[in-house]
């Protein structure tokens, strides 16, 4: 259906509007736009006598491509009963046109060499913030165990619960599981050998020196790091922290200090429930599928020991804890003006805090192998 | 083309709304006529905002009734419940703009859902919603935690309009305003309403606003609305109502208008 018909000829033209011009027909409407003519001349008279329900929006079309004839002089008259909007619109438009006609894009080139800048800047200024930020919670470390009060006893107890008693589950759980695997698909190995009873081997080192740590230090970064991300970025959102230093409070003794330390009090603690789950596992798959007793699986597990194999996962923990701990701490109080920052920023404090844990994992394994530990 | 004068744009009859054992609608009644601009107002904890999420769909009524446009919304398939919500236009006591999009997506954004157009004519309908509320061209590509409050209030109106309603549901549009962005913002509304003849409903706490704009007004009290001309108001001898338009803001901004 033609919305749009143009007639007449040499100075003389009509613009006939039919059927449905409401918002419903914009796509049809702004087709059939297209296809008039570049230039006219004379006098331009829109008919909207046929023009049913016209609305506000193919109104505009109508008037924006109206005004980009070229070749003036154009004198254009509506009649036919022109909606009631259309002279509101055309001084609305009149407006906008003499606005617009001062603006001039930036040049590409100006853009994109700007573009780098502010990113190089922002890069900057990122590095030294997050210098600047661990350096207020060291200060704040240092006053904190001078008195004890500022340690927020209270405070400190409900992190411990919401990082370690809460994650208590889903840790035993992840570490039986993966410890299951870990002697089930080592046991399909060892068995063409001979070799069953180095199971109890495998599943020993593999957790105490590794898995037990690392996997309590990912589950806890998902858990902890995003709820501290989360849970500082609102408060910053809300002015609460503001508010805070407003009332001559410091932040980072009130929120960061009693996280961190919470972590680097629970973290230790799951890796000890880890590690015996998983053992607990690998005996439980060596009885079942590979039908070592318990008593011979416990003395083959003393002596697959070296004094330094638990405390060489174990010892990994506090770092562990610290770096999830700050990091989701840190991009909390980066959360700025809108939420949509708050979960961008929650997002990255997961991803670096994992990514932290394994890169300081690898240099731990580098450092124990160095130092025979 | 323009309704019977005799059909309400909405009706609301003996609307209950409970949260547990608190009642906070008890058989409210309100009619709000086509080309009115309704203000609705009442104590904090009154049902204001419960009232307008009843009228939207957003909240089941606990019991009572609400027609729009004459049709009763409960009764409605899904489907035309949906078109019916596209007829009007609301805006939210925070703007409730969507914080990823610029001002000029969040306006474009009902329209790219309903009608398959071009972006050169989304731009368009943009600069147009745009021109319609006063912000300038430059606020298209903002987002809204760059905009300053009245201009939040303005973009979410902006959105509001985009599909041309005919009815307008405001929360709150100028709480949190300074008086001289309240009063552009008032003249803006009453401008629109005269220039696009549309019926207004509105929720406010601002005296200014309310004598300055309001055809009628619907005051709650103990769970039922009480609506009249402002100056029937005015003579009302409820004690809520009596201190509320005789307070000493009131009469300040009573005297404003009047005088």
């Amino acid at each position: 259906m033609t919305v749009l018909a143009l007639e007449g000829a040499d100075g003389d033209w009509h613009l006939h509007l039919n059927g449905d011009w409401s918002l419903a027909a914009m796509a049809q409407i702004e087709a059939q736009l297209e296809t008039l003519p570049g230039t006219l001349q004379g006098t331009l008279a829109c008919d909207w006598s046929r023009a049913e329900r016209p609305g506000i929006g193919p109104a505009w079309a109508l008037l924006v491509r109206l005004s980009g004839f070229t070749a003036q002089p154009l004198e254009i008259r509506h009649v036919g009963d022109p909606p009631h909007f259309l002279e509101f619109l055309e001084k609305l438009h009149a407006e906008r046109h003499a606005a617009r006609a001062g603006a001039e894009p930036e040049p590409s080139l100006e853009r994109s060499v700007g573009k780098l800048g502010r990113w190089v800047v922002l890069q900057g200024t990122e590095a030294r913030a997050v210098i600047g930020f661990f350096g207020r919670i060291v200060r704040v470390y240092d006053g904190v165990f001078s008195r004890p009060h500022a340690l927020r006893p209270s405070s400190l107890a409900r992190h411990i619960y919401e990082t370690g008693i809460t994650a208590i589950p889903i840790v035993s759980l992840i570490a039986f599981l993966i410890s299951v695997i870990v002697a089930y698909l080592g046991a399909q190995q060892l068995s063409r050998f001979g070799a069953n009873i180095f199971v109890v081997d495998l599943v020993t080192i593999s957790v105490l020196r590794e898995m037990g740590v690392l996997l309590t230090a990912i589950i806890v970064a998902g858990r902890s790091g995003s709820a501290f991300a989360a849970e500082i970025g609102v408060m910053q959102l809300n002015e609460e922290t503001d508010a805070l230093r407003a009332m001559g409070m410091n932040p980072i003794e009130l929120l960061v200090v009693p996280r961190v330390l919470a972590l680097v009090i629970s973290l230790p603690l799951l890796t000890v429930i880890a590690d015996a789950m998983g053992l607990a596992g690998g005996g439980l798959l060596s009885l079942v599928n590979l039908h070592i007793p318990l008593p011979q699986f416990l003395h083959r597990l003393r002596e697959s020991l070296s004094p330094t194999t638990f405390w060489s996962g174990l010892i990994k923990a506090p770092i562990f804890a610290i770096l999830i701990g700050m990091v989701g701490t840190y991009r909390g109080m980066q959360v700025r003006d809108s939420s949509r920052e708050l979960g961008r920023l929650t997002t990255v404090a997961v991803v670096q805090s994992i990514f932290l844990v394994i890169l300081a994992d690898a240099l731990f394994a580098v450092l124990f192998v160095q130092i025979d530990f | 083309m323009a309704e019977p004068v005799s059909t309400p744009v909405i009706r609301v009859s003996g609307l209950v709304s409970r949260f547990g054992t608190q009642v906070v609608h008890d058989g409210l009644d309100m009619e709000v006529r086509p080309n009115e601009i309704f203000g609705i107002v009442g104590g904090s904890g009154t049902g204001k905002s419960v009232l307008l999420h009843a009228i939207l769909g957003l909240r089941e009524p606990d019991g009572g009734s609400i027609e729009l446009y004459g049709k009763d919304v409960q009764q409605l398939a899904a489907a035309d419940r949906s078109a019916l919500v596209r007829s009007y236009g609301v805006t939210f006591q925070n703007g409730a703009l969507i914080s990823s999009l610029t001002v000029a997506q969040n306006i474009q954004l009902p329209l790219r859902e309903y009608y398959p157009v071009s972006e050169q004519t989304l731009d368009e309908l943009a600069e147009l919603n745009l021109a319609l509320v006063g912000l300038p061209p430059d606020a298209g590509p903002k987002y809204p935690s760059q905009l300053s409050g009245g201009m939040i209030k303005r973009a979410a109106l902006a959105r509001a309009l985009s599909l041309e309603p005919k009815l307008l549901l405001l929360d709150e549009p100028t709480a949190g305003l300074d008086p001289i962005s309240a009063a552009a913002f008032d003249e803006l509304l009453l401008y629109l309403h005269s220039q696009l003849r549309l019926t207004v409903v509105m929720i406010t706490h601002d005296l200014d606003t309310l004598f300055r704009t309001c055809s009628r007004v619907g005051v709650i009290v103990d769970g039922r609305m009480i609506s009249d001309t402002l100056d029937g108001l005015l003579q009302n001898q409820t004690p809520w109502i009596r201190e509320y338009f005789h307070g000493p803001r009131a009469r300040a901004a009573e005297k404003d208008t009047h005088g």
